[in-house]
């Protein structure tokens, strides 16, 4: 990566994800508001950028592994609503640590993947 | 139904925004360089990282309370359903259309599937209750 490319990258994922994190706010109830939390933001800055520097048939190697990622994110929004629900926990904590059971289960799912493909 | 609030805009402080700016850049620029060390595959598995989503929580939380902050995680989880979905026309069409048109359709795909599965387990609960209302 360039330093032009690395500065481009910086301010267009800054700038997605925080149009997604304004429409999160601006939302009710919060079940809608939410949906905006898992929006595609870093992926629409960097396979807009993959499309222009690495073609099509690059930026669709990288949608099919965020397939795998998409349903390791279900996995992990899913246990932190249960973490969440919990009285006394600490919430970022619990969402930290959930990041743990996303690596697991997206690199179980790309191991299978490459076993299997 | 869904509406809009623009109380909601004030409730984060200028810094809490600026905050999200920043994670949101560096967390593109760290799966850029994921990508470049590990390929496309690997690097597409971070495109759906939940990165922004604990700082988020964790506003919602202290503005607005747990069971505020529970319900947004559960709406989270409709969003990262229906971005298999984005994933999945992205893969489809990214060696057949142009980025203009492959990205606004896997966009549109992602949002009308997550409005669709919102509408399918909370939009029924919010008509039912109007209905009880009227009574």
């Amino acid at each position: 990566m360039t330093l032009l490319d690395t500065v481009l990258r910086f301010l267009l994922g800054g700038a997605i994800v925080s149009a997604f994190a304004i429409a999160g706010e601006l939302f009710t109830p919060k079940t809608f508001a939410g949906i905006f939390g898992a929006a595609p933001s870093v992926a629409l800055a960097t396979l807009s950028m993959a499309y222009v520097s690495q073609g099509g048939a690059f930026v669709a190697e990288e949608a099919r592994g965020m397939i795998l990622g998409a349903v390791a994110f279900v996995a992990y929004a899913t246990v932190s609503m249960l973490a969440v629900r919990r009285p006394g926990t600490r919430v970022w904590l619990d969402a930290i640590a959930s990041w743990l059971l996303w690596l697991a289960v997206a690199f179980s799912l790309f191991g299978l993947w490459r076993r299997w493909a | 139904m869904p509406g809009a609030n623009l109380d909601g805009l004030m409730k984060a402080a200028w810094w809490e925004h600026g905050v999200r700016f920043l994670f949101g850049g560096a967390v593109t620029v760290a799966t850029g360089a994921i990508t470049s060390h590990y390929g496309p595959s690997v690097g597409g598995l971070f495109l759906a990282f939940p990165a922004i989503l604990p700082a988020s929580i964790t506003l919602l939380k202290r503005h607005d309370g747990r069971s505020e902050a529970a319900q947004a995680t559960a709406g989270a989880r409709l969003g990262a359903t229906a971005l298999i979905a984005f994933a999945a026309v992205v893969a489809y069409l990214a060696s057949r259309a142009s980025a203009a048109l492959t990205l606004t359709v896997a966009s549109a795909t992602w949002l009308s599937a997550a409005l669709v599965l919102w509408w399918l387990i909370y939009g029924r609960d919010s008509r039912s209750l109007r209905r009880r209302r009227s009574r």
